[in-house]
């Protein structure tokens, strides 16, 4: 366990350092404010119908769009920076499980996950103050709109730590994640884009999308479905990152 | 403290170690040499459970690397080939980081890392970024990182590649007397280090092990003595090639001019040394001598001789 904190600390670290981290949470913040404004701009045009600030900020494209693009930022250099640099080797000689640094690896991307979301909270806190009026229309809204921003978020890393496994080349990991998780992501709009398809088929791709939990979610509404789905994705991705880890050294 | 039986690594269809096995008592400094691709560093990541083994096993102070990894790992200090590090840590915390990895913990760690710094000379650059560090003291880093945890055994994968000569003679010092305390493997291309440092050697070519010895003997198996190089002023070259030839142990002359010295080299027998009865030939003829010397046998004839590179 404390060597686990001990690799965990190390990753953390090393993402506050690069000068990248910054420019992404500055680019971020610029995005999901500009988020915030639409939002706002929104709810007072005339024929809304009556929708909390909330379920709008996570419901506009805006928000989808900065949503999918920062996973390959961050997951991009977990493993395949060690493999090109060979300190993998250093790291893998010390006496640390393969389990305990993937975890730290992977924890360490989700800790800059909660960092860049966390000052959206600040949104509609002040939003509060200015108004007067809270943001959400209950407190199911809040969470289940950041429960299911994190369930997301959980999968989409792990999907970005697969994709930096299997490869030594940073651009490489960040294609392969980016690629993977607009296919994951444009596959819930199917039925948006085809709306001829049968019933089934429509249910099918619904179950999903994460449009659909997102819509359902930040109404408050919390379906254990896809939670169950996202935890086990989660946990799936990660088992696969795992065996494809093992794998590379016994084949290196 | 190392034990190794038939272990072999292949890539695909390439074999890189092809089942050797050899044991390493404690204490020992064991150099370890070949050509490169002979499989050196490959095995060294073997023990130091980086690679899994194809086939055969290695142990490690009585753990097996495949199997009881964790507790072999606790034991080795390993500095890869290239010494590869993270450039944004600084040296300290870079130390502290790996011990804390290894198990070294609270007041034990504060003495190691001063301990370590002090031994490998890293006190003036403690504050700097390991990614600024001159290439001598990133080899350092490298050292002090394996030594950390007081493992006991290092190995160290070309310790001293890509140093000048001073630094090389340091780090010669440095695994001298490290080698009081621990048993060390340490593969090298400077022959001369190896016979400097190294209480045994093994030369390892294409996968194999083609010798396992200490240097002195290793010399002594290929010829028991060099050749012998006589510079005279002779009368005649031809009388005084044969009067040479009649020495008991010479096995063969063969003589060139240089201006008005004449240059033989003198072919031995097998632990012959006939260069006292080669003076008293010289003496009693009442030829000036400028040079009476033997040609010794060194490493690297030995390493030539075993890994054949013409081939």
């Amino acid at each position: 366990m404390r060597k686990f904190f001990t690799l965990w600390k190390r990753e953390v670290a090393m993402v506050f350092r690069s000068p990248a981290a910054y420019v992404i949470l500055f680019f971020f913040l610029l995005l999901t404010g500009f988020n915030f404004y639409q939002t706002v701009n929104l709810i007072n045009q005339s024929g809304m119908p009556r929708l909390s600030v909330l379920e709008v900020y996570f419901n506009t494209p805006y928000f989808w769009f900065g949503f999918v693009l920062p996973f390959p930022l961050i997951t991009m250099r977990l493993f395949a920076e060690e493999y090109k640099l060979g300190t993998i080797e250093a790291l893998m000689t010390a006496p640390v499980r393969d389990t305990q640094v993937l975890l730290a690896k992977y924890l360490g991307a989700l800790f800059f996950y909660v960092v860049l979301w966390a000052p959206t909270g600040l949104y509609f806190l002040i939003f509060w103050w200015q108004t007067g009026l809270s943001a959400g229309s209950s407190p199911g809204v809040f969470i289940g709109s950041y429960a299911m921003l994190l369930l997301l978020g959980m999968f989409y890393l792990a999907i970005g730590c697969l994709a930096s496994a299997l490869t030594r080349n940073q651009i490489v990991a960040a294609i392969i994640s980016f690629v993977a998780i607009s296919l994951l992501f444009f596959w819930g709009l199917y039925s948006l884009w085809f709306p001829n398809v049968s019933r089934l088929l429509r249910e099918f791709t619904e179950y999903f999308s994460p449009i659909a939990h997102m819509a359902s979610f930040s109404q408050g509404l919390l379906d254990t479905r896809p939670v169950v789905l996202y935890l086990s994705l989660t946990a799936l991705t990660l088992f696969f990152t795992f065996q494809v880890f093992q794998y590379r050294r016994w084949k290196v | 403290m190392i034990k190794v039986e038939n272990l072999t690594k292949r890539y695909g269809g390439f074999t890189a170690v092809n089942g050797i096995s050899f044991e390493v008592g404690k204490g020992e400094i064991v150099g370890f040499l070949g050509p490169n691709g002979a499989g050196k560093s490959t095995t060294m990541r073997m023990l130091s459970c980086y690679l899994p083994p194809t086939s055969g096993r290695a142990e490690i102070a009585g753990f097996d690397v495949f199997k009881q990894s964790l507790k072999a790992r606790e034991r080795i200090g390993y500095m890869p080939e290239n010494v590869p590090l993270y450039s944004d840590m600084r040296v300290t915390e870079y130390l502290r980081y790996r011990a804390a990895l290894k198990g070294v913990r609270g007041r034990r760690m504060k003495e190691r890392i001063g301990d370590v710094m002090d031994l490998c000379g890293l006190r003036d650059v403690e504050r700097k970024l390991v990614g600024n560090l001159s290439k001598g003291y990133r080899q350092r880093v490298g050292l002090a990182d394996a030594m950390v945890h007081e493992p006991d055994l290092l190995i160290l994968d070309e310790p001293t590649i890509g140093l000048d000569p001073n630094q090389i003679r340091q780090v010669r010092e440095l695994i001298k007397n490290l080698g009081r305390h621990h048993t060390i493997l340490i593969s090298t291309h400077i022959l001369p280090e190896v016979e400097l440092t190294c209480s045994r050697v093994l030369i390892l070519n294409r996968g194999r092990i083609e010798a396992s010895d200490a240097p002195e003997n290793l010399r002594a198996r290929l010829h028991a003595t060099g050749d012998v190089r006589l510079e005279a002023k002779v009368a005649d070259l031809e009388k005084a090639k044969d009067a040479l030839a009649e020495i008991a142990g010479v096995r063969s002359v063969t003589a060139t001019e240089e201006g008005e010295w004449a240059v033989f080299a003198v072919g031995t027998e097998i632990d012959a040394d006939p260069r006292e009865a080669i003076h008293a030939l010289a003496v009693k003829q009442n030829w000036p001598v400028r040079e009476l010397s033997r040609n010794r046998v060194t490493l690297e004839d030995v390493f030539t001789e075993i890994t054949h590179p013409e081939e």
